[in-house]
């Protein structure tokens, strides 16, 4: 902390070299990231309101907004739990072929999402799938209906947990959970009284950043989906849908829920994020 | 006896941290282990407390095997060399987790915090969170912690280790009169011998995975059981084969007769630390230490080049022991 403030000080003296490097960085976030989202945003209100409340009153986009929100819960939950658990594993304990785990959750965020959607294909698809018959012949279709859109989101933002929450474990060490169990609490109120409070903003960063990963996946949803109209079909694939055919309007204004979601998620996290760091 | 150690071996790969090691650690004693970094005096605190298991051997706390028991369920208080607070409680609920883990009724928990924080002199800082407080309040708040749960023995890891020299020196004297009020069984890991000297009623003198010796410090200091116990406890200098404390080597002017307990030879180096004064003599190729009082010095009017004689006072054979030659080789 204090280290951190003298090297503030020290930077904060005004320089030529310091005035060039703002101007640079300020320039290429415009150009890049504020002002095209921006322009969304200004398209999404070209018609006045009427885009919005077009898409608003269509049954079908609903439907797909409401999916998308569903999925994108679904999986950040399941991957929050996951990615404590699997967390927890890498930094508290050692065991064979964990340097390969660690690689392997790198995966999905190497791996293009329309490839992940293939591969989920070739395993669950429902005629000619590894797993697929097997569970569509017990009555559980993944392909082309909500399981398999949710599997794929959580295959694509199965990391984001873990790499936010490994290194806060491996920041604060295991010295305050044996402490705790030297004072008699067992694993799982270890666990809750202590590993989980300490993690806290870990996992909400990662429960953010999967969240906007969720609502934003188009890829991978594309190919497990099936696209089917009023049924599979989420915000990503409507915005796809109707730019192509010429409801501009529609598409921007569906765009821009999208963003304002994941703005807001962001928004909320800083807020409530302690002034002090840990 | 409370604490009963057993052949207890713990191997860390190729690395033998404990060798067979058989230890007592008598009942409402003040117990220090000690010897240099990576001994395996540590090992072998974590695994009385239950944070590492031994690969072999037995433990058994009051009379209780406690050897495949988890930490939670052996009712000792540990205090770690860097607290272990936890961070985002305050210091009442630190004291207090022990016991909310326990399920005490609320009142209970509140008198018995109370006069914790009393005891460590916290009372004014029990809102506050420990990262408002310094490294000592920290580790008197760990200690409270530790003891809230009444604990059938309290393990101390280098507890002093993280603080500055004056801190320290405060919290072992403090340290040594709890004990006194408190009389709970207390076993704390050191590699500092002026602080188990100071400290501990018994110590355990741990090297490179074995017990070198137990005793009381003055038993220790006086009779050492080996040449590693006896450089390891104090200063000592080499007259003939012998090891010796330097304060126990006699220092006369002038030549004496043939005496073969005697050396003579001249001094060669005189050094003034405080109150003490460090004369090197060197005679038959051998350079002796003494150290003498400042009054003893300027009654003497030794200097560099004085001929004096030296012996080893002969009250004291009990506290020399012979050189390992072994060990002298090596060094």
């Amino acid at each position: 902390m204090a280290d951190r403030r003298t090297g503030t000080a020290v930077h904060n003296r005004p320089g030529p070299a310091r005035h060039v490097l703002r101007l640079v960085v300020t320039v290429y976030l415009v150009l890049l990231v504020a002002w095209p989202v921006a322009l969304v945003g200004r398209n999404a209100f070209g018609n006045g309101l009427t885009d919005l409340e077009g898409i608003l009153n269509d049954p079908d986009v609903v439907h797909a907004l409401r999916l998308t929100v569903t999925v994108a819960v679904t999986a950040v939950l399941i991957n929050t739990v996951f990615g404590v658990g699997i967390s927890l594993l890498l930094v508290r304990y050692d065991f064979p072929g964990k340097r390969l785990l660690n690689a392997l959750l790198d995966v999905p965020l190497s791996v293009s999402p329309i490839v992940v959607g293939l591969a989920l294909v070739l395993v669950y698809g429902g005629r000619s799938g590894w797993f697929g018959p097997t569970l569509e012949s017990a009555g559980f279709q993944v392909i082309f209906a909500t399981p398999g859109i949710v599997l794929a989101t959580v295959f694509v933002a199965l990391p984001l947990v873990i790499r936010e929450v490994v290194p806060v474990l491996q920041e604060v060490g295991d010295e305050q959970e044996q402490a705790a169990r030297s004072l008699g609490a067992g694993a799982v109120q270890t666990f809750l009284r202590i590993t989980l409070p300490t993690i806290k903003w870990g996992v909400v960063y990662g429960v953010v950043l999967s969240l906007a990963r969720s609502l934003g996946e188009f890829g991978a949803v594309k190919v497990v989906s099936g696209n089917v109209l009023g049924q599979t079909r989420t915000a990503t694939l409507v915005v796809e849908e109707k730019y192509l055919n010429f409801d501009k309007g529609g598409a921007y204004a569906t765009a821009l829920l999208l963003t304002l979601v994941a703005v807001a998620a962001i928004i909320v996290v800083s807020v409530l994020r302690p002034k002090e760091p840990r | 006896m409370s604490i009963e150690i057993a052949n207890v071996s713990k191997r860390f790969g190729n690395f033998v941290a404990l060798d067979d090691v058989s230890v007592s650690i008598p009942s409402g004693r003040l117990t220090a282990l000690l010897g240099p970094s990576g001994g395996g005096k540590s090992t072998l605190l974590r695994i009385i407390a239950g944070l590492e298991s031994a690969d072999s051997g037995r433990v058994e706390i009051e009379g209780l095997d406690a050897t495949n028991l988890p930490p939670q369920r052996r009712n000792v208080g540990f205090v770690f060399q860097h607290y272990a607070a936890f961070k985002h409680l305050s210091v009442w609920r630190n004291v207090a987790f022990g016991l909310e883990i326990r399920r005490r009724p609320k009142a209970e928990i509140r008198s018995r915090v109370e006069e914790l924080l009393a005891l460590v002199h916290l009372e004014q800082f029990a809102d506050r969170l420990p990262s408002q407080l310094s490294g000592g309040q920290r580790q008197r708040m760990a200690l409270a912690r530790a003891l809230a749960v009444q604990p059938t023995v309290l393990l101390l890891d280098e507890p002093f280790g993280a603080l500055d020299a004056k801190v320290r020196k405060e919290l072992r004297e403090w340290l040594r009169r709890l004990h006194d009020e408190v009389h709970v069984t207390t076993v704390f890991v050191t590699h500092d011998q002026e602080e188990a000297l100071e400290v501990a009623d018994e110590i355990v003198v741990i090297n490179e995975g074995r017990i070198e010796q137990i005793g009381s410090p003055d038993e220790l200091y006086d009779r050492p059981a080996n040449d590693f116990v006896m450089r390891f406890l104090g200063p000592v200098t080499q007259l003939g084969d012998r090891l010796v404390r330097p304060h126990d080597v006699q220092i006369q002017v002038g030549e004496g007769k043939e005496d073969p307990a005697e050396v003579t030879g001249r001094v060669t180096r005189v050094t003034r630390v405080g109150f003490e004064i460090r004369v090197e003599v060197t005679g038959n190729d051998q350079v002796v230490t003494v150290t003498l009082t400042r009054n003893e010095f300027l009654a003497m009017d030794l200097q560099v080049g004085t001929t004096v004689r030296v012996r080893i006072a002969p009250e004291v054979h009990a506290g020399t022991v012979a050189v390992d030659q072994a060990q002298l080789l090596a060094t």
